[in-house]
This record gives C-alpha cells, sequence and structure tokens, in this order.
C-alpha cells in the first residue's frame, strides 16, 4: 500500500520533522513497506479479542501522594538555550 | 423561524492533590515560576511516570457522585501535539477506557425547575504549563509548575438547550468537586475551566447542527454571555443563507464576541495510542464500594433534607446548599437559635447582601454562624424588634462583639415595660388631634391602614426600640375607646 507524497508531508508536519524534497520518495516508500505489514497484520482475525493496552500482563502500582521532589530549578534553567526570571524563553508561540 | 441552541460542555477540573499526577512535585498554587517543575515534569530523558492514588481516589469519587460508572481498568493514552508548555511532546490522558463513564446529574434552573443531564465521561489527565508572552523581547516564557498538575476532564452530552442551562450544570459541577473536597473549584485561578460546544437548530429538527467549541471560559458569568453571543452569531449566518465552519473559538469578554482561534493550521489529528510507560490502572469492586460509603452528603440530598428536616422552600434549600460551607453555616445558625427559617432568611438576606458587598466568602464571613443564631435568639425572646435586629447585625459584622454585648452596649433593648408604652401612645394621640379625628371619622375598614401613622410616630419617639406588637396592642384600644 503507497502512500503518496502529500500524506508523508502531513505527518511531517504533525511531528515536526523536516523532510526535504529529495528523500520524500524515499520516506514514502518505506512507510508504506510498514503499512504492508500492517495490512498483513489486519487480515488476522480478531473477533472476540479485546485490544491490547500494554504487551506486559500486569496492572500498574500507584504512588502516594506525597511531595518527594526538590526544587531543582537552576540545574534545568542551566541547559536551556535561553532563560529570564527563572522562565525558560522560547521563540513566541501565540495561539 | 425559531431556533434551538444545543450545548455541551467540557469541563476540566484541577484535582487538590498536593503532588502531581505523574511526578512527586507539588501542586501549590502561587511559587515562583519552574521551582515545582521536576524532571519527569520537564520530559527529561530517561524519566518514567508513576501514577498518584490520590487522583484515582478522587476521580473515582466524583464517578460515584456523578451516578456514572467506574471505569474499574482505566488506560492512558498519549494525545500528541506540539506546543512549548508541553514539554513531552504529548499530553497524558485517557480516551477508550476512562476513569469515569457514563452518568448523569440533575440540574436546577431559576425558575425552580429540573433536568437531568446526561455525562458523557470523564478521564484523568495532566495539565500543561503556562506560557507567557509579554515583556520577553519578542520571546515567550514558560512556566511548568502547573505541568503534570492532575485533571478531570467531564464531558457532557449535548443536553443543554440554553446559557442558563449550561450555567446551572457547570454550578451544578462546581457544588459537587467542592462538596467532596477533591478541587478547590476556583475558576479565577484556572482550578476550573470550560469549554463549551455549540450549534443550533431550527425546533423540532432532530440532527444536530455544525458545532463550534468556545476555548477557556473562565467564570459562571462568562459563560452564559459567550454562549448567548455565538449562538447569535450563528443564527445570522444561517438567517442569511450561510453555514457554519466545524472550528475553535475564543471569547473576547471585553468586546463580548467570538472569534476563530486557528485559521490555516491542518485540522488536529492527535494521534492517540496506549502510553506504553503505564500500565493499565485497575480498581477493585471493594475500593470502590468503600469510596463510596464514605461520600459525603451531597447538594441534592442536603437540599432535600433541608427540605424536611428544617421545613425550608425548595428554593432557600437550593440556595443555601450549593456551597457546602453555606449549607454547614446555615445548619450551625439553625440549630443553635432553633429558628431554621429565621436563620435561612438572615443567611440569604443580609448576610448574603454584606458578603456580596464587601466581596468575601462564607468562610471569611465576619459573623459567624454562633453569632448570628445568638441574634436570632434576641429576635426570637423580642429583646430586639427585627428593625434593630439589622442595627445589631451591622455592628457584629463591624467587630463590636456578639449580639448581647451589642444590645448591652448601645442600649438597644427593646421596651416591652406597658407603662412606658402607654405613656409614648398617649403622648403620641395627644400631639396629633387631626389624625385622631380622621380616624375617627374612618370607615372601620380603613382603620387598621391609619393606624400606621401613629405606630411611625411612636416608633420614632422610642427609638426604634419600643416592641412593635405591644404597640399595636395598646394603640388599637386606646384609639377605639376615643370612638
Amino acid at each position: 500500500m503507497a502512500v503518496d507524497e502529500q500524506t508523508v508531508e502531513k505527518l511531517a508536519e504533525l511531528a515536526r520533522i523536516a523532510i526535504s524534497e529529495e528523500t520524500i520518495e524515499e520516506v514514502s516508500s518505506r512507510l508504506g513497506d510498514v503499512l504492508q505489514l500492517v495490512d498483513q497484520l489486519q487480515s488476522v482475525n480478531t473477533e472476540g479479542v479485546s485490544p491490547m493496552a500494554h504487551p506486559l500482563d500486569e496492572v500498574q502500582v500507584l504512588r502516594s501522594d506525597t511531595v518527594t521532589e526538590a526544587d531543582q530549578r537552576e540545574d534545568f534553567l542551566a541547559l536551556a538555550p535561553q532563560t529570564e526570571e527563572g522562565l525558560y524563553l522560547v521563540p513566541k508561540v501565540i495561539d | 423561524m425559531e431556533w434551538e441552541i444545543v450545548i455541551g460542555l467540557e469541563v476540566h477540573v484541577q484535582l487538590a492533590t498536593q503532588s502531581k499526577l505523574f511526578s512527586g512535585a507539588s501542586t501549590q498554587f502561587g511559587a515562583a515560576p519552574n521551582t515545582q517543575a521536576c524532571a519527569i515534569d520537564l520530559a527529561m530523558p530517561g524519566t518514567l511516570p508513576v501514577p498518584n492514588e490520590e487522583a484515582f481516589r478522587f476521580a473515582t469519587m466524583f464517578g460515584l457522585a456523578m451516578n456514572a460508572e467506574i471505569g474499574k481498568r482505566s488506560v492512558f493514552e498519549r494525545k500528541n501535539y506540539f506546543y512549548p508548555d508541553l514539554p513531552k511532546g504529548y499530553q497524558t490522558t485517557q480516551l477508550a477506557e476512562p476513569i469515569v463513564g457514563p452518568g448523569k446529574i440533575e440540574i436546577h434552573l431559576e425558575d425552580g425547575s429540573s433536568k437531568t443531564v446526561r455525562l458523557h465521561h470523564a478521564h484523568l489527565e495532566e495539565d500543561a504549563g503556562k506560557s507567557l508572552h509579554e515583556d520577553f523581547h519578542g520571546m515567550s516564557g514558560i512556566d511548568l509548575n502547573r505541568a503534570g498538575t492532575p485533571l478531570i476532564e467531564i464531558v457532557s452530552e449535548p443536553d443543554m438547550r440554553s446559557a442558563a442551562e449550561a450555567v446551572a450544570y457547570l454550578k451544578k459541577i462546581h457544588s459537587i468537586v467542592t462538596y467532596l473536597g477533591i478541587s478547590d473549584g476556583d475558576m479565577s485561578q484556572g482550578s476550573m475551566r470550560c469549554d463549551a460546544n455549540v450549534s443550533v437548530r431550527l425546533k423540532g429538527e432532530e440532527k444536530l447542527g455544525t458545532r463550534t467549541e468556545l476555548k477557556n471560559i473562565n467564570s459562571f458569568r462568562f459563560v452564559e454571555r459567550a454562549i448567548k453571543v455565538e449562538a447569535e452569531r450563528q443564527i445570522d449566518i444561517l438567517e442569511d443563507g450561510g453555514s457554519i465552519a466545524q472550528e475553535t473559538r475564543l471569547y473576547d469578554a471585553d468586546k463580548n464576541e467570538t472569534r476563530s482561534m486557528r485559521s490555516k493550521e491542518v485540522a488536529n489529528d492527535y494521534r492517540y495510542f496506549p502510553c506504553p510507560d503505564l500500565l493499565p490502572v485497575v480498581l477493585t469492586d471493594d475500593y470502590v464500594e468503600k469510596l463510596r460509603g464514605e461520600l459525603p452528603e451531597l447538594p441534592d440530598a442536603k437540599s432535600a433534607r433541608f427540605q424536611s428536616d428544617y421545613g425550608l422552600s425548595a428554593y432557600d434549600a437550593e440556595q443555601l446548599t450549593q456551597e457546602r460551607a453555606l449549607a454547614d453555616y446555615f445548619e450551625t445558625a439553625a440549630r443553635s437559635s432553633g429558628e431554621a427559617k429565621l436563620a435561612a432568611n438572615w443567611i440569604t438576606g443580609e448576610l448574603a447582601a454584606l458578603l456580596n458587598r464587601e466581596e468575601l466568602s462564607i468562610a471569611q464571613s465576619p459573623v459567624s454562624a454562633e453569632q448570628l443564631a445568638g441574634l436570632i435568639a434576641r429576635i426570637k425572646d423580642n429583646t430586639i424588634s427585627s428593625k434593630i435586629a439589622k442595627q445589631v447585625f451591622e455592628a457584629i459584622a463591624n467587630g463590636e462583639g456578639d449580639a448581647d454585648t451589642v444590645i448591652e452596649k448601645r442600649g438597644l433593648k427593646q421596651v416591652s415595660d406597658t407603662g412606658a408604652i402607654e405613656k409614648m401612645v398617649d403622648d403620641v394621640i395627644a400631639a396629633s388631634g387631626a389624625q385622631v379625628e380622621n380616624y375617627r371619622n374612618a370607615d372601620e375598614a380603613k382603620r387598621p391602614k391609619m393606624m400606621g401613622y401613629f405606630v411611625g410616630q411612636i416608633m420614632k419617639a422610642s427609638k426604634g426600640q419600643a416592641n412593635p406588637q405591644l404597640i399595636n396592642q395598646i394603640l388599637k384600644k386606646k384609639l377605639d375607646e376615643l370612638l
């Protein structure tokens, strides 16, 4: 099952990945291969089988509601390219 | 053409846990930026989330209060989108298997009628951080303290038919979450936020119209105004032969209008999938039933009890049970004074006006429930009249002490001394020759009304302290003697 270039471009935008003109054809064919595998899986009869949320047959352990994290802001801020007044700065985003 | 408005609400409620949904960072409001954002909240590589059991307990309590099915097996999924206040690039939320399934609640409208609104489901998810857009040299500042705070998103069916119904629903949700103590419900601090899906259709039409989603409306008043103005906008377009675009719109309170938020962006495609970092959460029947047994008395049950135990009207009971703290205040005042109806009148009248004027919550009331009960007791035993009681109430509010202290200090004790009142009545009758003459010449039927003049004069002479029942009694007798 082929993936057309428009779909590849849309997926790239959703994933915020830059895909160059030259590679788009290759990406499209690789994704097509993946979908072919999915097609094979789809042919299996799954009637009466409930979807699996996790490959481990275990249930989640919960933690008690206590504050265990100390403030390490200065260490984390030091990792960021730009900060001011304790805030992480990013290119302007306004909806 | 008669149009019908169809509204469904998505309400986000911040849960009052100490720590976050997936990390041990504090959720306290108002801390310095990023001091409560730990490695997990920042999506540092190698970190793994561990869910907070209190968040599940709170969500389960909410589901039980909404008469809903509890998802004894719930699954977290990833909702993928990019925004700088969401460091992971996805929000951990629930979709196919949420913690709370379908349910229903009764809402109460101003006109006294009730209506059932169906709950589609409610799910647990994490909140995002905050973006600040001012004063950073053309950049945005990101504060991630709120990132990872537990929320329940409560999704209704499109069952509401007016802005007033939407507000009543929202108030009911607010009332339930604060009664349960699972959220402070403070809309001004964003603890409760509301998105509204609004569409219109011709009355009688079954098919739903195209809806728009109004984002982040942050007060009860704005919810009402935003829905009204959006419905009007849609009706205008349709009546002009146009069509509605399905889109997200923002309500501008200053201009009282809605406007489109995302114009050219690719339609959202969140590509949900089960979060591989988290296993399904399973709650046992015992756990759920234990929580059911521990639920506090909820607003509707309390309202019904207030009507049967204290003889309150449905309206008063409704007013007094919207907020748990107010209901507790009433119950204390009613019990210690033994006068439930008087207590209800004072709370919905004088006290409500005072709190409104001073912009105080019931918890901040300058007059305690015991003080109000003390005041009511003095009205009941005729120490003071209702009129003087208002003066005493103001004095208590100003911190002059309880009712007995104020009455004593200001010398407001009602005059119930028959001799003293007889003298005042005689004086007023003697000084009002013309009025007495009119009274004598008037029809029998008109006389009771004409007594008002004399009562007013006597009250004035007694500085409002004479017992009104005694005045009436003595005055009637004395005037009738002159006939």
